[in-house]
């Protein structure tokens, strides 16, 4: 890929450059391992000097992704990754930030800034693990575990629903939220191109295995035999069609998503119900999301991708007008503005 | 106009301008301080607005005041008892009895006095009647019927007339202070620009108010004031909030770094994001972050970046950005903490100055986790901490907590007017692109700092942590020899910063007898009656600390060679404790005040003599 340095002379990145001398700790098949490789292809693509990347984290394993990109990296403190990525962007607008989050660090203890962040539309790419457990304390249920799981804060299974990520996204006001599997390494690197594409904030829902305290809990989705069955691609402009046999589709009958078969009582390609990732209102897309199987497969790719001011263009914007009209240029002129009088 | 009592000359007066919350006292306090100015003396002011926005009219907890303590000679405090009350009606004289002594003129707006009113106020009769007010000179005034009076040719509905009635009782206390009235144009025109009617009306009511003082001779005699031996300069009023933001914006420019400030609403921290988020036009970077958690998360990611950081609480918003600020010490980033001081614990007295947060400030972190320690001592001083706390934070690599207070976040002072290339240069260590040499966390020797390696510079890409590092290179290690040296070296850091810091000074005898010690915002108040004592020969001295964490090297020095050393503080006892802890040699005395109410000076001297004894 080229990309280009401070004097715009072009240099070529490869994986190479964002590979760190750190040695990994995450357990051996963890699906973090397949999201680091990904990222580590994406970034040679994002058309920036590698100084001018910034990865942020919060706390958990998927947290701990900073220190094996070789980046400007800040691996922070629980739940604040989003709170912190937003003061390094409007510091420095010109650096591409990326947020590397978990199910537990950014729903949990994090959802006030992820919320915030998500409705303020900062310009960060955001890709949340979403292995619906905290792994790395070993094991207690999160606010995307499924209701009944048995984990070790919840012995009798627990009592309450979870988040759906991209109904809150959504909800928040969000203009970009895809999902994506760990192992589908090809398509999530298409979607975080598409993410880096978008001017705003983007949140990325990869479902993530852990392989030891929630290992499978993507398996309806993910699973070889199910898989076609239960994921149904996104892709803007196109028909919402899955299946092994291509022949199912999402059709729109009155205010609902239903499951048809293409073939079956009379239902061609043509009542198949075709994604617009660009439509503004929220009513389908947060109907997208919502989709769990097994009544509905769950939705994969980019499902909302609508374009908005970012706050950090807003900030630059007003700056720029600001000291282009004002007579106060420095600090000194402020000191002396306004009632001030002389003693001789 | 002339004035044709006899006028006694003063050295200082405390007048207090006290009113219903839609009386226009603040309007009022302000035009008088801006008279107060153009008379050359020195002055400082004290709004006291009511915790509600919108309380009962006509009640004790609606009273809005606004005081202002000018004189002749250097004025240190907002003042505390008043030489003069105006009292636009029967609750403001209730709500401010505290602030009264013997001989206190009060001018009151006989008009408003009704059973109504009374009732409203808490009194069963009327205090201008009974003997409430006998140990003080009543001027009983129609400040409402004269008002209407002065306007009735304006054509003006009743309601928009007695807008004007605060600038009779201006009005007379201009003849009371033998000022020209024709000080105040300069504020009308600017204030009330392109409303030539409301202007005139002020004007009139104004004269008229002037008039009736002289014309009824209400007073037996007026005051004069002489202009105060101030250095020569240009100056200008100035909050300690606004002088904070100022002196932050002042240290970026110095520094060459932008700023940012990421911050939550609270009171009485609030006014200082609001002054800094109007600067767009320097380049100011302010952001209204989701809670006061994000406030700073959002500022140290800024740091990370390469700007100057600030984040802006009281004390229940410091409580939370405990871990952050923690973070910010594990991760070596400079980062400036204002926290403006109200009553605590909790929510406690949030409209209310205190001391409280101390102890929080100095220790509020999990693990040892040393930062550096400022308190400003005056509003005017908040510009000067301000930037020193910033110079601190980019020179030496670590988080700062300058500590304010309410009283002087609201208050105003004179400044004199700095040049800012005056003003002690700001050199960050940055880290220079593709330096070989550079590592993440290796040290000045002298300073023992980091290198401030800002993310887009080529040759420096790193990473940083909460987690434990190894000292150099600055990779994640839980090498427990580097831990017990990381954990050592972050105190030595913060430590040697008492050699980039001036030395602690003292006023009066090194030797005296007594020591009175006090740091921040009491600093006026204790100065005043320590310089007090000394002219009437007594063996006392001072010694304000502005510096606290670490504290300046002489310090021993300083409390060395007294019979008697007090420690002054509205807290429970904070710094005191400090010194015992850090300065074990000395016995310490001490006074604190815990109700959200400044010292009085009669009861600091009265505390000082009683330990002369």
């Amino acid at each position: 890929m080229e990309n280009t340095n401070l004097n715009n002379q072009v240099v070529n990145l490869t994986k190479e450059d964002f590979v760190c001398d750190q040695i990994v700790k995450w357990c051996p098949g963890c699906g973090d391992h397949a999201i680091l490789k990904v990222l580590q292809d994406v970034f040679p693509q994002l058309g920036k000097r590698k100084e001018d990347i910034c990865v942020v984290s919060g706390i958990g394993c998927s947290s701990r992704f900073p220190h094996y990109m070789n980046t400007y990296g800040f691996h922070s403190i629980h739940g604040r990754a989003c709170a912190i990525a937003t003061g390094v962007k409007l510091a420095n607008p010109n650096l591409s930030v990326w947020v590397i989050t978990g199910d537990g660090d950014c729903t949990a203890i994090g959802g006030n800034h992820f919320i915030h962040a998500v409705r303020r539309n900062m310009d960060m790419n955001l890709l949340l693990f979403n292995n619906r457990i905290y792994g790395m304390t070993k094991g207690q249920f999160s606010p995307c575990t499924f209701r009944g799981t048995v984990t070790k804060t919840s012995p009798q299974g627990t009592y309450e629903d979870p988040f759906n990520v991209g109904e809150l996204v959504i909800g928040a006001g969000g203009k970009f939220f895809a999902r994506g599997v760990d192992v589908n390494t090809k398509e999530l690197t298409d979607i975080c191109l598409r993410a880096k594409n978008h001017d705003g904030m983007s949140v990325i829902e990869v479902l993530q295995n852990c392989m030891i305290f929630s290992n499978g809990v993507h398996e309806n989705i993910t699973g070889k035999d199910v898989r076609d069955d239960m994921q149904v691609k996104c892709e803007h402009g196109k028909p919402l069609i899955f299946g092994k046999d291509r022949n199912k589709g999402l059709r729109l009958n009155g205010n609902k998503l239903e499951v048809v078969t293409i073939g079956e009582n009379g239902i061609t390609e043509k009542d198949i119900l075709v994604h617009d990732e660009k439509e503004g209102t929220t009513g389908i897309h947060m109907m997208l999301a919502h989709m769990m199987p097994p009544a509905f497969p769950i939705a994969i790719g980019v499902i909302r991708n609508v374009d908005a001011p970012t706050y950090d263009d807003c900030l630059t914007d007003v700056i720029e007008r600001e000291s282009a009209k004002s007579n106060i240029k420095t600090v000194d002129d402020l000191l002396n503005s306004g009632t001030t009088w002389d003693i001789k | 106009m002339a004035n044709r009592t006899k006028v006694v000359e003063l050295e200082h007066v405390v007048i207090r301008f006290a009113g219903d919350s839609g009386d226009g006292m603040q309007l009022t306090g302000n035009l008088f301080s801006d008279s107060t100015a153009l008379a050359g003396n020195d002055f400082a002011t004290f709004p006291d607005y009511p915790g509600e926005i919108r309380p009962p009219q006509g009640t004790v907890s609606g009273v809005s005041g606004f005081q202002v303590h000018f004189g002749h000679k250097p004025v240190h405090t907002t003042g505390d008892l008043c030489d003069v009350l105006v009292a636009m009606n029967p609750a403001s004289i209730k709500a401010n009895m505290r602030w009264l002594k013997p001989g206190t003129t009060i001018i009151f707006d006989v008009d408003s006095m009704n059973d109504k009113a009374l009732e409203k106020a808490g009194y069963t009769s009327d205090p201008t009647q009974d003997d409430t007010l006998s140990q003080y000179k009543v001027v009983k005034a129609p400040i409402t019927s004269m008002t209407l009076e002065a306007l009735k040719d304006f054509g003006w509905d009743r309601k928009a007339m007695l807008k004007s009635k605060n600038m009779f009782a201006l009005g007379i206390v201009m003849y009371l202070f033998n000022r020209d009235i024709t000080m105040l144009n300069g504020y009308f025109n600017t204030k009330f620009k392109n409303k030539p009617e409301v202007i005139k009306a002020n004007q009139t009511v104004v004269a008229a108010g002037y008039s009736y003082a002289d014309t009824m001779e209400i007073f037996a005699n007026t005051y004069r004031i002489e202009p105060a031996n101030l250095a020569k300069g240009k100056y200008r009023d100035i909050t300690g909030n606004v002088a904070t933001a100022w002196g932050l914006m002042a240290a970026a420019e110095r520094s060459g770094r932008q700023i940012f400030c990421g911050s939550y609403p609270i009171t009485p921290a609030t006014d200082i994001l609001a002054e800094l988020v109007k600067y767009k036009n320097l380049k100011v970077k302010a952001f209204q972050a989701e809670d006061e958690i994000a406030g700073i998360c959002s500022s140290l990611g800024a740091s990370f970046a390469g700007c100057l950081a600030v984040t802006t609480t009281s004390g229940p918003g410091l409580s939370l950005k405990s871990e952050a600020l923690g973070l910010a010490v594990m991760t070596e980033l400079p980062l400036v903490v204002v926290d403006v001081q109200r009553g605590g614990p909790s929510t406690g007295l949030p409209t209310k100055s205190e001391q409280s947060d101390l102890m929080q400030a100095i220790y509020g972190r999990n693990g040892d986790a040393p930062l550096i320690v400022l308190a400003a001592r005056s509003s005017s001083d908040c510009f000067y901490s301000a930037y020193e706390a910033a110079k601190l934070a980019m020179e030496h690599m670590t988080p700062v907590i300058l500590l304010t207070e309410g009283a002087l976040g609201n208050g105003s002072e004179i400044l004199r007017i700095p040049r800012v290339a005056d003003l002690p240069a700001i050199v960050p260590p940055i880290a220079k692109a593709n330096d070989p040499e550079w590592q993440p966390y290796k040290r000045d020797e002298e300073k023992l700092n980091r290198q401030w390696a800002i993310p887009g510079t080529e040759g420096l890409r790193h990473r940083i942590s909460g987690l434990e590092k190894a000292n150099g290179s600055g990779n994640l290690s839980l090498d427990p020899k580097n831990h017990q040296l990381m954990v050592e070296l972050r105190e030595e850091k913060v430590q040697r910063v008492a050699n980039f810091i001036p030395e602690q000074e003292i006023v009066g005898d090194p030797n005296a007898d007594l020591l009175v010690v006090s740091w921040g915002g009491t600093y006026g108040v204790v100065l005043s009656v320590v310089e007090k004592m000394l002219e009437e020969g007594k063996s006392v001295a001072h010694a304000h600390f502005r510096h606290i964490m670490p504290l300046p090297k002489n310090t021993a020095k300083v409390l060395s060679g007294h019979k008697k050393i007090v420690v002054c503080e509205n807290n429970n006892g904070q710094f005191v404790n400090y010194l015992r802890e850090k300065m074990p040699d000395f016995k310490y005395e001490q006074y604190n005040k815990i109700q959200g109410l400044p010292f009085l000076t009669a009861e600091l001297e009265n505390k000082f003599n009683d330990l002369l004894k």
